[in-house]
């Protein structure tokens, strides 16, 4: 692994970034309209029952949290696809950068940006609506760690997704989260799931996290059992994820898919 | 020898793309890879590039075979293509920052300066690239190109949508480069006025293979025809009279 060409794929994205405002503003404008929504929600929902149950660390905190590792996979997904729109595969691709390289790249693109959504995020949450993520303890970490794994997992399925079918494929990969969030049991206990929903829930690391801030809520603890296996579970998705990518790249190399990006004719 | 390609092949969906191609290219050598368009030039150029792979044969750049070190033969090649522009929404300056990164150039700073002098870029220094002309995107390109000063230097079509005066401009630089340096140059080109000029030796690729080879100043006497133009359209319409077919 050679630092410097890792450091070229994130330089890249700062530099876009810097020269175009409306891209950084992505960063963070939608979690923040997110916050607010659910802000007010969870106030509305904390007048409604009283003290005996507060919803911002329950909703509120889940909102954050699902907003992080959106923000986290979209970090990886966009840095990819700027490369996609500028139709820059061809320069990237037949420089001596590594697979292993170009996604460190994008990782780090999209720590970097993820970090930027997470403190704003943290910010209006804490300022406006009062959540402190020192209600969750020392747990926020192995929440924050397991979401960032997974982030980055489904940031480099997509990217899979995008290498194997094209720019068209943009389509698939914005509503992953979406498509995830009922099964993860953001905002409910995965209890008033049905069965074969659950047992799909066991398999996302997701959530449990969602379940641990649901029980920290509630005054229980987090059994530290179920975040080791969540993080074990995420650590399994970034490898199925990295194995997907690579398999994916060799077969687009082989079809002559990522050559016919840019070239055509001869 | 800065590149040696043997028995190259490569067939997709049950389509012979090219077919057991083998050729090589010197230091200080210029060779044009010529052929009608479908004839396989992308395509090798794509698996000199190491984004195809190729069905068959090996690829050697300075004597690195890119099927065993890819990154180590890459960073020992550069490329320009008519169809492979930097990207527009980064200026002059940002573009061969990251891809001088991306090519581990040392001293990288002094390098751009080098060569935003030798292009005469200065004046686009923090312009975006998709802003300038097609003849000004060309010379950011070949800066990029020769970032790493490398070995072996690919140019697809580099002068297809210059204007006269910028391609005579942009022929003499490449010329001066292969001539200076210890490197080689392999050229794709429709314009038969160019490939004289410019190449040492050229390749007639037709249906994937190579039917000729020579000097392109002495080739077309050679095949009974009066100029390299005349032997261009007789490999495109004729290919089975020359070579071997």
């Amino acid at each position: 692994m050679n630092p410097r060409r890792i450091f070229a794929v994130f330089l890249r994205q700062f530099y876009l970034m810097r020269g175009n405002f409306p891209r950084f503003l992505t960063l963070f404008i939608w979690v923040v309209l997110d916050i607010i929504l659910w802000g007010f929600m969870t106030r509305y929902l904390n007048s409604m029952v009283g003290h005996s149950y507060n919803f911002v660390p329950a909703i509120l905190g889940a909102v954050l949290l699902w907003g992080f590792m959106n923000r986290v996979m979209m970090g990886v997904a966009m840095a990819f696809m700027e490369d996609c729109w500028a139709r820059n595969f061809l320069n990237v691709f037949a420089s001596p950068i590594t697979i292993g390289e170009y996604v460190s790249g994008l990782v780090l693109s999209s720590i970097a940006t993820s970090t930027i959504g997470l403190a704003i995020m943290l910010g209006l949450a804490t300022l406006i609506f009062g959540l402190s993520v020192f209600s969750y303890g020392i747990m926020v970490f192995p929440f924050l760690l397991v979401l960032f794994m997974v982030g980055i997992a489904l940031g480099v399925f997509a990217t899979s997704i995008m290498l194997r079918f094209g720019p068209a494929a943009e389509w698939l990969v914005w509503p992953m989260p979406a498509v995830l969030s009922p099964f993860a049991g953001v905002f409910y206990p995965l209890s008033v799931l049905p069965h074969w929903m659950r047992s799909v829930a066991h398999i996302l690391p997701p959530s449990y996290v969602f379940e641990g801030i649901r029980a920290i809520a509630r005054g229980h603890a987090v059994a530290p059992h179920l975040l080791v296996w969540a993080i074990g579970l995420a650590v399994v998705y970034i490898l199925l994820a990295a194995l997907f990518f690579l398999r994916t790249y060799r077969m687009v190399v082989r079809t002559g898919r990522l050559a016919r990006y840019s070239a055509e004719g001869g | 020898m800065v590149l040696l390609v043997s028995n190259l092949r490569k067939s997709y969906e049950g389509k012979t793309a090219v077919d057991g191609v083998s050729f090589q290219v010197g230091a200080h050598e210029v060779v044009g890879l010529l052929g009608p368009n479908g004839a396989g030039k992308t395509t090798t150029i794509s698996m000199i590039l190491g984004v195809l792979s190729p069905g068959g044969g090996t690829i050697e750049i300075d004597g690195i075979d890119i099927a065993v070190s890819r990154s180590d033969a890459l960073s020992r090649t550069n490329f320009a293509a008519v169809y492979a522009s930097l990207p527009g929404n980064m200026t002059v300056m940002e573009n061969l920052r990251v891809f001088g990164l991306m090519y581990d150039v040392q001293h990288l700073q002094q390098r751009i300066e080098e060569l935003v002098e030798a292009f005469e870029l200065a004046p686009f220094r923090h312009q975006r690239c998709g802003s300038l002309s097609s003849g000004e995107q060309m010379r950011v390109n070949l800066s990029k190109a020769m970032l790493n000063s490398p070995r072996l230097l690919l140019l697809d079509e580099p002068t297809a949508s210059l204007d006269p005066s910028a391609a005579r401009d942009i022929r003499d630089k490449i010329r001066a480069f292969a001539a200076e340096s210890e490197s080689g140059v392999l050229w794709t080109s429709h314009n038969m006025y160019e490939v004289e000029a410019v190449c040492d030796r050229v390749l007639f690729m037709s249906h994937g293979k190579i039917l000729l080879e020579g000097d392109p100043r002495a080739l077309p006497a050679a095949h009974g025809k009066a100029t390299l133009d005349d032997l261009f359209i007789a490999v495109a319409r004729e290919p089975l009279t020359l070579g071997e077919g």
